[in-house]
């Protein structure tokens, strides 16, 4: 079946990798983007009116987890990009800590045929650094990216073994392959709970100090600068580390690095309830924590805003604050958030934001992303920025439910999402797949 | 007081959540709860018909059967549950565990968990009243109450005394009640430590901390001497024990430097001669005794008070 033609009318483009903001219409044809312009009046097979909307090229999540294969009852390749198309993306990258890991070719494509039959938007594959995430061999970089892997990660712990690591970016830059980096010196968070400071304090819970994240940071971006590769630090959480990649930027280090919502979102206060949802890893950290991560965002230095998305099941976070495990699943929730703290308060344009949850994340990865230009695969997002909304638990796409942010009120809802030129989402509803 | 105020909490989680007026009640309360227990026949009928549920995770002889005991002596029935803590991980959830009690037609329950937060969240699950009598270093607030009260019957008043709490203030739910009760209720509190063993920002919370017992001493109208646990989990750092006993132990020597009326309470169980001497323990400041009699009329004075909140609920 030939995909159908669309004409999306009216709309406010935003793309800054073609420089576009204003009312434009935009012509999808077999797949890809046929033309972006004025008063477009071409046949098609489905109008799609987009009148007070705003139209982005599709979402790049860097850091979902999928939990497939092995743990299909936290989230399943398609549940987890329901969940995405639901929050807008149009891709996203899953981490390789499944069980068992994605660690070898034959299991990059055993998850890449799993992707074909089940995904409803576009997955890239990130391999593990070393065999079952153990720290001790590498795995094989080469061969996983034959495979269709297209980076390489330990999500979830540091490699601690410095020289494996150096030779790991060094396997990593020789093979083409990115490495995303889990900053976190276990011997310094070991037992952590929540941040270090006056809440682990009150809560009585060991603390996770902001040096076990920074000086794994100091540690990686030194290696990276040895050997030349490209270090993409994950998940930032704490000013230091900040501090750290903006001075590497500086030097010419090839370091980019992204953070996720609830490090600008909430702050170590939320913890005080013992919600398990509060507990991620690294830990939400302080009031000036969060305004160096926005400063961080607004000056280049963070380059993205990924989701650390982490499915787990109630029955596994309704436990003790100690025995809970760490994360929060967040696809469905990144754009409010980012709307209401960063684009409403002025920390970022719109255009901006663009950049850091799309066009960014797409660079980085090495994707094909090029926006919204004749030729380009038709990734689009049609947000309606003036829609309010309660984010309810029954609501949500993800197989897992654990967010802090359930029954917050968000503004800015995504409409429709064409995936691929398919229309995988229309005012809201989410077409299953074909 | 003003014995026109009316509890409204249907749990006992922490002293951080409670205000200095609902404070000053239970201590209120306790005190007509003591009288009873000095009468021949040492039992109200406040709780007849109701059934407190001991929930203990973690092993405890005196903090168990004072709450026992004071559930008895007012007429509540009294069921003990131990839960072996290695059990946890693979057995029933905390939740399940509080409802399937709670399917038992109980009115409270009384937890003790080695995971701080532990009662917060077992009190979101239930309806059943929730009494915390210790979560990990959280807080540990029938103590400090007991603590206060003691203090109060001594030396007539909380507000303006100065107070020093001595010893593992990072690892003790016993320091964090007091440190919150204290502060409420207008005492000054100093915390004294070695330097590993006093938590981040722990000054946010309205004390001065030292690692100098000599200033930690001087002046102070009591003291609190946590016990120190050198067997305890090897994840924490701990200082040498015989560095410990030179420089923090509280020994007739450095008493004579203090008030001569200083109070001395100890929360039990003593060991002697690592953070207190035998004859500072057993000597004529030493309150530790009182302490545990007037354990009985405060968790009284508890049970009666979220037992009653649950009522007006009604």
């Amino acid at each position: 079946m030939t995909p159908a033609r669309y004409l999306i009318k009216n709309g406010r483009v935003i793309d800054p990798a073609n420089k576009i903001d204003g009312l434009f219409d935009i012509l999808i044809s077999d797949g890809k983007i046929e033309k972006v312009g004025v008063s477009l009046d071409e046949k098609c097979d489905k109008m799609i009116d987009a009148k007070d909307k705003i139209i982005i090229p599709g979402l790049v999540d860097m850091h979902t987890h999928l939990r497939e294969p092995g743990r299909e009852d936290k989230e399943t390749v398609a549940s987890g990009t329901r969940a995405a198309v639901r929050g807008g993306y149009t891709m996203i990258a899953c981490m390789p800590n499944t069980e068992p890991a994605v660690d070898n070719p034959k299991t990059v494509k055993l998850l890449k045929d799993i992707i074909k039959k089940d995904a409803l938007c576009g997955v890239a594959i990130v391999g593990a650094i070393t065999l079952s995430r153990a720290g001790k061999k590498l795995a094989d970089f080469t061969g996983m990216k034959k495979a269709g892997a297209i980076a390489v990660s330990d999500d979830g712990s540091s490699v601690e073994d410095k020289d494996l690591m150096l030779e790991a970016m060094r396997g990593a830059k020789s093979g083409g392959m990115l490495v995303i980096d889990h900053c976190e010196d276990t011997k310094l968070s070991a037992f952590g709970m929540v941040n270090k400071s006056l809440i682990s304090t009150k809560m009585g819970l060991k603390g996770i100090t902001r040096a076990s994240e920074y000086e794994m940071v100091r540690r990686e971006i030194g290696l990276a600068e040895k050997c030349g590769g490209h270090i993409h630090i994950a998940h930032v959480s704490c000013g230091e580390s900040v501090d750290i990649i903006r001075k590497a930027k500086k030097r010419g280090v090839k370091v980019t690095a992204e953070t996720a919502p609830h490090y600008f979102a909430l702050t170590e206060e939320c913890c005080a309830t013992y919600d398990t949802n509060t507990k991620m890893n690294p830990p939400l950290r302080s009031k000036e924590d969060v305004e160096a991560i926005k400063k961080g965002l607004s000056d280049g230095t963070i380059d993205a805003i990924a989701t650390d998305h982490a499915p787990h099941t109630d029955s596994e976070k309704d436990v003790e604050f100690d025995l809970a495990p760490f994360g929060i699943i967040g696809l469905e929730t990144a754009l409010g958030l980012a709307l209401a703290e960063l684009v409403d308060k002025k920390t970022l344009s719109w255009s901006a934001l663009v950049e850091k949850m799309s066009i960014n994340p797409a660079k980085i990865l090495g994707l094909a992303g090029t926006g919204l230009k004749k030729g380009a695969p038709a990734d689009i997002t049609v947000i309606d920025p003036n829609r309010e909304y309660v984010y309810k638990k029954d609501s949500i796409e993800s197989r897992s439910k654990n967010s802090p942010f359930i029954d917050w009120s968000l503004k800015g809802r995504v409409t429709d999402v064409f995936v691929g030129g398919d229309l995988v989402m229309e005012s809201e509803s989410i077409k299953a797949r074909t | 007081m003003n014995n026109k105020f009316v509890w409204t909490k249907k749990d006992l989680l922490g002293l951080e959540y409670l205000s200095a007026a609902e404070i000053k009640f239970i201590l209120y309360t306790a005190g007509s709860f003591k009288e009873v227990t000095t009468r021949q026949i040492k039992k109200v009928p406040a709780l007849r018909g109701k059934t407190v549920v001991n929930l203990f995770y973690e092993p405890s002889t005196r903090t168990r059967a004072s709450f026992e005991l004071a559930a008895k002596r007012l007429s509540a029935d009294v069921l003990n549950i131990a839960v072996e803590s290695s059990s946890v991980k693979k057995g029933e959830t905390l939740i399940d565990t509080g409802r399937n009690i709670e399917a038992l037609k109980i009115d409270i329950i009384v937890v003790r968990h080695n995971c701080s937060g532990a009662p917060n969240i077992l009190a979101r699950s239930v309806s059943s009243s929730v009494v915390n009598a210790g979560d990990g270093w959280h807080e540990h607030p029938t103590q400090a109450l007991l603590d206060m009260f003691t203090l109060q019957e001594k030396l007539g008043k909380i507000e303006g005394l100065r107070v020093s709490i001595i010893g593992d203030i990072a690892h003790s739910r016993v320091a964090r009640s007091n440190i919150w009760g204290l502060t409420k209720l207008g005492a000054k509190v100093t915390v004294c430590a070695p330097g590993i063993l006093i938590p981040e920002g722990i000054e946010k919370m309205g004390v001065k901390a030292t690692t100098d017992l000599n200033e930690a001493l001087e002046g102070a109208d009591a003291i609190n001497v946590l016990r120190m646990q050198f067997e305890r989990d090897t994840a924490v750092a701990f200082p040498s024990k015989l560095e410990y006993l030179k420089n923090y132990g509280i020994t007739t020597e450095r008493l004579e430097k203090c008030k001569k009326n200083i109070v001395i309470m100890h929360p039990g169980p003593i060991n002697r001669g690592v953070e207190m001497s035998s004859e500072v323990a057993d000597g004529k400041n030493s309150v530790i005794l009182e302490q545990v009699t007037n354990g009985i009329a405060v968790r009284m004075a508890v049970l009666y008070l979220v037992s009653a909140a649950k009522e007006i609920r009604r």
